[in-house]
C-alpha cells in the first residue's frame, strides 16, 4: 500500500484556507481517494495561524500528518510557510504566496518579521514555487480569489486530473463567483512551469 | 451513499438516523457544530440552552417523556451539567439519552484539558469513544440502543481531532421517530433518599450488565496478532497507532467504560509486552494496574497535550518497538526566528476600547470566558484573571470583601452569553451580600467566540425562529441593582467617565457596554482611519490598542486600509490628532 499524499494548507485566519481545502477534498473525492482532513477552529479564527491537514490515499488512518513527512505545502502567507517548514520532507513541494501579513506582536514592535523568508525556504526546499497570487487574482477580477490561484498552482503537483478539479469548483464555489474563480484556478495552474 | 463529514457533522447525522426527537446544548469548542448541523435536519427539534446544566435537564425531561434525546457540550460544560448528570445515572431513562462530551487535549480553545472519562466513571456511566467520523455516527446509534436497553444515559466522548477531522461516512435512512409511552414511576424518577437508595443498588446491577456488554460489543475488537508486542488504545490514538505500527496486534476499545476486563486479560496474556496508548489521563492503565496486568503507558507517553503519529513513532523507537527512520525532513536548524501569531481581538471589535480603558485606569479586572479573554493578552493586558464561565462576578465580589487594596478598584467583565450562562447568580449574590463591585457586561449581541450562536437576548432561536429578547437592563434591576448604565464602548470618554462614577459608588453597579460584534456585519463600523503624517509624532500610543490594522512605518503610525474597520478608537487615543477619519467609507 502506498503512503498517502500529505498536504498542508497554512495561512492566517480569514485568508480562505477552509474554502481551498473544501475544493481540494471535493476533487480528491471525485478522483476516488480515501481522505482524512483535519482543521482547528476556535482561537485560530481571530487572526491567528491557521493550518489544515489533508491526507489522500488508498486507505488513510491518521487525520494528522507526521512531522517531517508532508509532501506538499500550500502557504497563503510567507511567514506561515516558514512556521510549518519543519513539517515538510526535504524533497517535498512548496507553493507559497508572496504575501506578508504582520502578526500583532510585529505591529506592536515587540517582535520582528524576519527578512529573506522566501530565500531561506527556496534554499532548504528546492521544490518551491513562489507566486504573487494576490496580483494574479486581481487580474482575474477579484483579489480575494488568491486562495483559488494557489490551489490551481498546486493542482499541477497532485495526482488528481483536471476534470475532477473542475467538478470540485462547480460543486463548492457559489455560482455567482464561479467564473472569476475558474479564471483564477486556470491562472494559477498556468503560472507554474 | 457516503459523504465526507467532520466528526461533529457525523454525530448530527447519527442523531438524525437514530430518531432523535430533541437535542439541546450550549456552544463550546469543539462541540458547537453538532447542534448547528442537527438544526438543519427536518423533524428534529433542537435548541441552545443558556447553559449545559439546563440543556441536560431539558434532555432529561424529554427522555423521561419517552423521546430519544441528545445533549452536546464541551468538556468543561460537563462540569456545569454534573449535578443532573450524576443523579440521572440513578434514575435512568425512558427514551434513550446520549450526552456528547467534546474534550480538548492540548487546549486548542479551552482553559483546561480534563479527561471526562474520569467524570463518566465517577457518574458510573458507559462511555463510547469513536476513532473516526464513521464511528462517531455509528456510536450515536449504538449509544441510544445501550441507553434504552440498560436504562442509563450514555456518554459519547470525542476529542478535538475527532470533532474537527473529516472522513467518509456511510449515510443510512433514519429509524422511525417515536415517543415511548410515559408511565408515572416515582420510585424510578423521584430521587428522594428512600427511592434513591434503591436506585443506587439498581445502578450497580446495570453497571454489571454493562460490563458484560462491553465484553461482547464489536466496538471492542482485536486487530492483528503478534506475540511480541500488543497495544491497547482508543479514540483518535488508534489511528496514530495504525499509522506507525500497522502490523502490530491492537486491542481497540470503542467502549472505555466499563472496560472488557476478561478480554483485556486474555489479550495481555497473548503478548510479551503490552503498551497502553491513551491521550490525557491513565484511565485504562490504572484499571489494568488494579487488575494486576503489567502494561506500560504513562511511563512513556505524556499525560498532557495531543498525541500525533510523530510523537508515537519517536516514543516507540526509543522503546525499541520500531526502528527510527533516517531523518528525511528539511534541515532547518538555522531558520530565522518565527514571531508568534496569537489570536487577537478583530479590527473594529467593541471590546478593545473597554480593556484599553480599564488598563489605563489601573483597575483590577476579573475576566470571563469568550473572545474578550483575548483582552488580557499583550499589548492590551486589560484582565487579571480568568477561570471559568461566569466566575468574574463572584471573584470580584470576593476580592473586594477581603482586600482593602482591591476595594473600589475591582471590575468584573463578562460577555452577554456568558452572563446568561452563569453570571446572573453571581450578580444576585453580589446584591444580596452587599457587595459594591462594578460589573461590565460586554454585550456584543451574540455568542461570538464559538462562531455567532444565538442566545436568550438575540431574539432568535437555534432553529431560526423569532423569540422573546431578554431585556438585560431590566433583569439587572430586578436582581436589585439600582445603578444600571448602558454605554457605547466605542465612545471612550463616556466609557471612562461611567466606569469612574460606578467604581466610586458605594453599591453594586452594572455597566452594559453594548455594540454588536464587528463580524456580524460585512459593512465597516465607520469611515476608515487615515494618518496625518505631519501631526504624527511616532509616540506609538495607538499601538497599545493591539489593533491588527495599526503599525509603525518609518517612525510614523500607519493604518492598513484593508484591515481597518473604522471603529475610530485609535482617533480618540491619539493625543496629536494624527489619526483622522478617512474621506471614503470604503476602500
Amino acid at each position: 500500500m502506498c503512503k498517502p499524499v500529505d498536504i498542508l494548507l497554512v495561512g492566517v485566519g480569514g485568508q480562505g484556507t477552509i474554502l481551498a481545502s473544501k475544493v481540494l477534498c471535493a476533487a480528491a473525492e471525485a478522483a476516488g481517494f480515501d481522505i482524512k482532513m483535519s482543521e482547528i477552529h476556535g482561537m485560530a479564527q481571530r487572526g491567528g495561524s491557521v493550518v489544515t491537514q489533508v491526507r489522500l490515499g488508498e486507505k488513510v488512518y491518521s487525520p494528522l500528518i507526521e512531522e517531517g513527512c508532508a509532501d506538499i505545502m500550500l502557504s497563503f502567507e510567507k511567514l506561515e510557510a516558514l512556521r510549518w517548514l519543519h513539517w515538510m520532507k526535504n524533497d517535498g513541494t512548496i507553493i507559497v504566496n508572496n504575501y506578508a501579513v504582520a502578526p500583532v506582536p510585529v505591529l506592536a514592535g515587540v517582535a520582528e518579521y524576519p527578512a529573506n523568508v522566501l530565500e531561506y525556504i527556496e534554499e532548504k526546499v528546492p521544490g518551491c514555487t513562489i507566486l504573487h497570487a494576490v496580483e494574479i487574482a486581481k487580474s482575474c477580477g477579484n483579489s480575494k480569489a488568491a486562495n483559488v490561484v494557489l490551489l490551481g498552482a498546486m493542482a499541477r503537483e497532485m495526482p488528481v486530473s483536471r476534470e475532477f478539479w473542475q467538478q470540485a469548483l462547480d460543486s463548492v464555489i457559489p455560482p455567482k463567483l464561479l467564473d472569476i474563480n475558474k479564471k483564477a484556478f486556470d491562472a494559477g495552474y498556468n503560472a507554474v512551469n | 451513499m457516503k459523504n465526507l463529514l467532520s466528526g461533529n457533522a457525523a454525530i448530527a447525522r447519527g442523531a438524525y438516523e437514530a430518531g432523535v426527537i430533541l437535542a439541546a446544548g450550549y456552544p463550546g469548542t469543539p462541540s458547537t457544530e453538532i447542534l448547528e448541523n442537527l438544526s438543519r435536519y427536518k423533524n428534529v427539534y433542537s435548541e441552545w440552552a443558556p447553559n449545559e446544566k439546563v440543556a441536560l435537564e431539558v434532555a432529561l425531561g424529554s427522555s423521561f417523556s419517552g423521546a430519544r434525546s441528545l445533549v452536546t457540550m464541551k468538556h468543561v460544560g460537563v462540569n456545569v451539567a454534573a449535578d443532573p448528570l450524576l443523579t440521572s445515572a440513578y434514575t435512568g431513562v425512558n427514551g434513550g439519552l446520549v450526552l456528547v462530551s467534546a474534550d480538548d487535549p492540548g487546549m486548542h480553545s479551552s482553559q483546561n484539558e480534563q479527561d471526562n472519562r474520569r467524570l463518566a466513571a465517577l457518574a458510573k456511566l458507559p462511555v463510547l469513544e469513536p476513532a473516526s467520523s464513521q464511528e462517531a455516527k455509528e456510536m450515536v446509534l449504538q449509544g441510544f440502543e445501550i441507553s434504552e436497553k440498560y436504562d442509563i444515559p450514555v456518554i459519547l466522548r470525542i476529542t478535538t481531532r475527532i470533532a474537527h477531522s473529516q472522513g467518509y461516512v456511510l449515510l443510512k435512512d433514519p429509524v422511525s421517530r417515536e415517543v415511548r409511552e410515559y408511565n408515572k414511576n416515582p420510585r424510578k424518577n423521584l430521587m428522594v433518599p428512600g427511592y434513591a437508595r434503591m436506585r443506587r443498588i439498581d445502578l450497580d446491577k446495570r453497571v454489571e450488565n454493562l460490563r458484560l456488554y462491553s465484553e461482547d460489543t464489536p466496538v471492542n475488537c482485536i486487530e492483528g496478532s503478534s506475540s511480541a508486542v500488543g497495544i491497547i488504545t482508543s479514540g483518535v490514538s488508534y489511528q496514530y497507532v495504525k499509522e506507525v505500527l500497522p502490523n502490530t496486534a491492537v486491542f481497540k476499545l470503542g467502549m472505555t467504560n466499563p472496560l472488557p476486563v476478561q478480554r483485556i486479560k486474555e489479550f495481555a496474556g497473548s503478548v510479551e509486552k503490552l503498551y497502553i496508548v491513551e491521550e490525557l489521563e491513565p484511565f485504562i492503565e490504572e484499571q489494568l494496574q488494579i487488575l494486576g496486568i503489567n502494561a506500560t503507558g504513562k511511563d512513556l507517553f505524556p499525560n498532557t497535550g495531543e498525541f500525533s503519529p510523530g510523537l508515537l513513532r519517536s516514543i516507540f523507537a526509543r522503546a525499541g518497538v520500531l526502528e527510527e527512520d533516517e531523518h528525511k525532513n528539511a534541515e532547518i536548524d538555522d531558520a530565522p526566528a518565527v514571531p508568534g501569531r496569537p489570536p487577537v481581538l478583530c479590527p473594529g471589535c467593541p471590546h478593545r476600547g473597554v480593556f484599553y480603558t480599564l488598563r489605563k485606569m489601573k483597575l483590577s479586572v476579573t475576566g470571563d470566558i469568550g473572545c474578550y479573554t483575548l483582552g488580557g493578552l499583550p499589548p492590551i493586558e486589560g484582565i487579571d484573571s480568568c477561570v471559568c464561565m461566569g466566575a468574574s462576578i463572584g471573584m470580584a465580589h470576593g476580592a473586594e470583601k477581603v482586600s482593602p487594596v482591591m476595594k473600589d478598584k475591582t471590575v468584573a467583565v463578562i460577555g452577554d452569553s456568558t452572563f446568561m450562562h452563569s453570571g446572573i447568580t453571581g450578580l444576585l449574590n453580589l446584591v444580596y451580600n452587599k457587595g459594591t463591585s462594578t460589573v461590565i457586561i460586554l454585550d456584543n449581541r451574540t455568542t461570538a467566540m464559538t462562531g455567532h450562536q444565538d442566545h436568550p437576548a438575540t431574539g432568535c432561536t437555534l432553529m431560526g425562529e423569532k423569540a422573546p429578547e431578554l431585556d438585560i437592563e431590566a433583569l439587572c434591576r430586578a436582581l436589585g441593582v439600582n445603578r444600571v448604565n448602558t454605554v457605547d464602548p466605542l465612545d471612550l470618554s463616556q466609557l471612562k467617565e461611567t466606569i469612574k462614577n460606578e467604581i466610586d459608588a458605594a453599591e453594586p453597579s452594572v455597566i452594559i457596554a453594548r455594540r454588536p460584534c464587528a463580524l456580524l456585519s460585512k459593512e465597516p463600523v465607520g469611515p476608515r482611519v487615515e494618518v496625518d503624517l505631519e501631526s504624527c509624532e511616532g509616540c506609538g500610543a495607538c499601538l497599545k490598542l493591539g489593533c491588527p490594522a495599526i503599525s509603525m512605518q518609518e517612525d510614523k503610525a500607519s493604518v492598513d486600509p484593508f484591515t481597518c474597520n473604522g471603529c475610530g478608537i485609535c482617533i480618540q487615543v491619539c493625543k496629536f490628532g494624527a489619526l483622522v477619519k478617512g474621506g471614503n467609507s470604503s476602500v
